[in-house]
């Protein structure tokens, strides 16, 4: 564990996420866009489509997150990590359009590690059930696509000092594989 | 004779609204002062700084009466009415429901129920999934239980052969709990339960989760034994907080039991990330 966090802005490119190594901690600023499940889907399907995406995509950092709905006043609601694993179908096709980012929970499959180190793009995990304090660093808040999707739309949010740990970097190096290695003893 | 005691169907509403609300701000004590003296104990450092985070959680989510978690849950319910009881004003599932639907809507907790197969979202986070038990008396305890989908996701049944015995139950378990790794948000709470038929054991598995905090099952000391035994064993495994790698990767592990059929071993493994959330009241 890096003992001071690295502090990163998105949109993100390849020299930024190479710089990047497993167990690294993250703070992240900028634009993110939300996207889980049933989002998922859509996206994969307007890609398969040759539609348009929604959001700008080259650069980009997906949040798997689902927010509880802000109070009156408030810019958002409790925020937090979904399981990623879900998501594995959908990312390589999403990576090979210029994702650069995905910010989770859980391991991810064998072929989104071997994408990310094709297409340098970065797993963040955030840590799930801390989502009062999470939503702190949420800066703004909008919904810009799938709206009837409910708590599955897609947000764009603006973060500040998100933090983050890394979880599979470019070079194909996996944060829970190597925290097994050091601490299990079985 | 004895008297039939009258609930209305609205104080049924208005408990359920209200604790699903608290449920999900704040936690028991129990959990707090495991999360606390789990975060002394750590050993790895990205460990120990996850449960620093869950604990800094704890205090914003209730100076702020923000949700603990953006999953606010699957909303199950255990009613256990006593058979004195008479609901008046109204249908008791349908109070029961609208007691959720209340809460999910006023707490600004976020509804996250779909019709599984075209996975459109129900609205108002119902219906509720609802265990009610006759019992003997004339009070109704309620039980509101938020119950997030990452944990339930790594849960798992199976139908043992009887001959795997205490061994086969240990090893399914740990092995259960492995295979989950960081996904249900460790450190986790183990819910195990063993016999009865397939969905009994979830059931059991599920109440197993209810009990206060690391208190061992206090009704057969084989099932003490064992879940202390799993608890060492998962606590081996070196998953640790989020997957970060650690020592504390549950909290507990509670068991129930009940007989099954001779030619039958159900066991049953609800797991339970470490928003462990429920509260109760009696009316």
């Amino acid at each position: 564990m890096t003992s001071e966090p690295i502090r990163l802005e998105t949109p993100l490119n390849d020299e930024l996420c190479e710089r990047l190594s497993v167990g690294d901690r993250v703070l992240l600023s900028g634009v993110l866009y939300t996207g889980r499940d049933a989002a998922h889907h859509r996206l994969c399907d307007a890609a398969v489509r040759g539609e348009p995406l929604p959001f700008p995509v080259q650069g980009a950092v997906i949040f798997y997150a689902g927010p509880a709905p802000a109070k009156p006043g408030a810019v958002t609601g409790s925020i937090g990590p979904t399981t990623s694993y879900r998501m594995d179908p959908f990312a390589p096709r999403l990576m090979a359009l210029g994702l650069k980012g995905m910010i989770g929970k859980g391991r991810r499959s064998p072929e989104v590690v071997s994408a990310m180190k094709q297409y340098k793009a970065v797993y963040f995990g955030a840590i799930g059930g801390i989502a009062a304090l999470t939503a702190r660093c949420i800066r703004e808040s909008a919904v810009v696509a799938y709206e009837d999707l409910g708590p599955e739309a897609i947000f764009r949010l603006v973060v500040f000092e998100l933090p983050l740990v890394v979880i599979n970097d470019t070079k194909g190096r996996d944060l829970y594989d190597e925290a097994l290695k050091t601490y299990s003893r079985t | 004779m004895r008297r039939v005691r009258e609930i209305s169907a609205g104080t049924v509403t208005e408990t359920l609204r209200d604790l699903f609300i608290a449920a999900n701000l704040e936690m028991g004590r129990d959990m707090q002062d495991a999360l606390a003296k789990a975060a002394e104990e750590e050993e790895s450092p990205l460990g120990r700084y996850v449960l620093q985070k869950i604990l800094e959680n704890m205090d914003v989510a209730r100076k702020e009466s923000l949700p603990l978690c953006q999953d606010t849950g699957l909303a199950v319910v255990f009613a256990e009415m006593g058979q004195e009881v008479h609901i008046v004003g109204g249908d008791f599932q349908a109070a029961v429901q609208e007691g959720v639907r209340q809460a999910y809507r006023e707490g600004y907790l976020r509804k996250s129920l779909c019709d599984p197969l075209s996975r459109r979202n129900t609205g108002d986070n119902t219906p509720a999934v609802i265990f009610t038990e006759v019992v003997p008396g004339d009070r109704l305890k309620l039980i509101a239980m938020p119950k997030g989908g990452g944990s339930e996701n790594m849960s798992c049944s199976a139908m043992l052969v009887p001959a795997e015995g205490k061994a086969g139950i240990v090893d399914h378990v740990v092995a259960c709990v492995r295979k989950a790794g960081s996904n249900p948000c460790p450190p986790v709470l183990v819910g195990v339960g063993i016999g009865g038929s397939l969905e009994m054991s979830g059931v059991l598995a599920k109440k197993a989760l209810l009990r206060p905090l690391g208190t061992a099952n206090a009704h057969d000391e084989r099932l003490a034994a064992m879940e202390r035994e799993i608890l060492e064993g998962v606590n081996r495994l070196g998953i640790g907080p989020q997957g970060y790698g650690g020592r504390v990767t549950a909290l507990a592990v509670h068991m129930e039991m009940m007989p099954c059929h001779i030619a039958s071993l159900p066991v049953t493994v609800n797991i339970q990330c470490h928003v462990a959330r429920h509260r109760e009241a009696v009316l």
